[in-house]
């Protein structure tokens, strides 16, 4: 297996989600995942490019597949997607590629024109899934050095992870993130907006809207004691981190709460030194031994 | 914290007073058949992923689940009901396709498994072909951004593109949202270099060859 990475550029690992590159290649080293990175990688398309024009968006995304399987050197190739949207358009290309002879024959001749092929078997993974599923939670035990502490945690999935091509856990309830907490010393805080939309790229177009998605799941989370919340994907965690003084003002009732990825969350309780872990990018700062105190005044 | 139910939420934006008076509007306006496009829901019902929409049983779990339904003037089960009843020139004036955030939370949902998400799609593309996108609303701006820069550069730059957007539909934005912009450039989480992909000239030929199907 050739695990094949995909930084993305829509909300980027290069850029604004660059504490999730940095804690996820410090996690990926720790637990001694080999990978490299997609050589010349494309924009999956994002969300946005579908709206414009979908062939155009598959035959996009669809050199990304193919370049895995050139590049792969052993076994078939995993492309591994960080942010939801790509791991979301990926997935849903491959399929419609398979499902559609419509789509399929002129992308695979399109392909084909350009000098590459695709046969169909790249897989398209989320690192989530990779962590949880190939290298196993015993694994991740096994290496925690300074446990969470019953840090109370809220899990937040988003919608692309986990609906509706992927298939590593339930569209509704999943519950992957929640068991990799409880693998690291913390207590999942069960909570029903999970999966609700954050409002995606409605912050940047009609804020009013985007900040009340974000509003709710933070206040939700809140509500049920959460003292941090962890995301897997790079826009999620903007929009509820970097935005949360905004939300306060215009919509009121929410007190400042670290957003993390779930990477930094677990570098942190690897005992990774927190400049790794990209902790000074946050712009709500979070201080374990503090939040702890805090919980514990609170009891 | 302590909870006090959803009436702590303030609607005051400018927005959603322009917002209310739209889908007034909207619900006013009586329809005589001739005036209905019968062959709607056929060209609809082309596009790959939409083909199962004569099966909706207007249950309404589409619009239920929908997180953007509240601020549409008509919610996905409406929509579905309105594109099959042949009411072109609404269903693609209307705000409700742009404001769909892509979630797939209906998609995955829907009891007679229609791909509500792609129709979304498919109605946005239908728009922008019959220039009936709402002109005010800077979703189709942002989207038509996105699409040129990654088309031409293999790559996006995200603060590019929305600045961009802000210059064409509101242009005292950028002044607000520069602090947000400095901030994020001094954690080391704004790009200001636009990223190009090495092999333009091979992704090229692949978005020519496809052409512009749908
Ligand atoms: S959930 Fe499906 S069947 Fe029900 S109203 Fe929506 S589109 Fe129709
Ligand atoms: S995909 Fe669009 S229409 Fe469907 S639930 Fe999400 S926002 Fe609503």
């Amino acid at each position: 297996m050739s695990y094949l990475y995909y930084p993305g550029c829509c909300c980027s690992m290069k850029a604004t989600g660059k504490a999730y590159e940095e804690s996820l290649q410090a996690v990926f080293n720790e637990l001694n995942v080999a990978r490299e990175e997609l050589k010349d990688w494309n924009c999956c398309g994002a969300t946005m490019y579908m709206a414009i024009d979908e062939m155009q968006a598959f035959g996009m995304a669809s050199r990304n597949l193919a370049l895995a399987e050139k590049q792969a050197t052993d076994g078939d190739p995993q492309i591994v997607a960080p942010c939801s949207a790509c791991y979301l358009v990926m997935n849903k290309t491959k399929k419609y590629m398979d499902e559609y002879p419509d789509i399929g024959k002129p992308i695979n001749a399109a392909l084909k024109d350009a000098g590459l092929e695709f046969k169909g078997t790249t897989k398209v993974r989320h690192p989530l899934d990779i962590i949880v599923n190939d290298i196993g939670l015993d694994k991740v035990r096994a290496l925690v050095k300074k446990p969470l502490d019953g840090l109370r945690v809220a899990s937040y999935y988003g919608c692309l992870m986990v609906r509706p091509y992927s298939e590593f856990d339930d569209a509704s309830h999943p519950t992957t993130m929640d068991n990799l907490v409880e693998a690291l010393g913390g207590e999942p805080v069960n909570w029903p907006l999970k999966t609700r939309c954050c409002g995606g790229s409605m912050t940047g177009t009609v804020e009013g809207v985007g900040l009340r998605l974000s509003y709710l799941l933070l206040n939700e989370a809140q509500r049920r004691g959460a003292d941090v919340m962890i995301t897997a994907c790079p826009f999620c965690q903007t929009n509820l981190e970097c935005f949360q003084k905004r939300i306060d003002r215009s919509v009121g009732g929410i007190t400042q709460m670290p957003i993390l990825f779930f990477t930094q969350l677990m570098g942190s309780a690897f005992g990774i030194s927190d400049r790794k872990l990209g902790f000074h990018r946050l712009f709500v700062p979070f201080n374990r031994d503090k939040i702890r105190h805090h919980a514990e005044a609170a009891k | 914290m302590v909870w006090k139910g959803w009436s702590n939420i303030k609607y005051s934006d400018k927005f959603d007073s322009v917002f209310t008076a739209k889908m007034w509007k909207g619900w006013k306006k009586a329809k005589f058949e001739e005036e209905l496009d019968p062959n709607f829901a056929e060209k609809i019902a082309q596009m790959p992923g939409c083909d199962r929409i004569y099966n909706c049983i207007q249950c309404g779990t589409c619009s239920g689940t929908c997180p953007m339904s509240v601020y549409m003037e008509y919610a996905p089960r409406k929509i579905i009901g309105m594109i099959r009843a042949g009411f072109k020139g609404e269903v693609l004036s209307s705000y409700t396709t742009w404001l769909c955030a892509s979630c797939y939370s209906c998609t995955a949902r829907c009891p007679k498994g229609i791909k509500i998400t792609d129709v979304m799609y498919a109605l946005k593309r239908f728009a922008i072909k019959e220039k009936m996108a709402p002109s005010k609303l800077p979703i189709p701006v942002l989207a038509n951004e996105f699409f040129e820069t990654v088309q031409k550069y293999g790559r996006n730059n995200e603060g590019m593109v929305v600045m961009k957007m802000y210059f064409k539909t509101n242009p005292t934005l950028p002044i607000r949202n520069l602090i947000m912009g400095i901030k994020l450039f001094i954690r080391g989480r704004m790009d200001v270099i636009q990223d190009k992909i090495v092999n333009r000239a091979q992704l090229h030929k692949i978005l020519k060859s496809v052409g512009s199907g749908h």
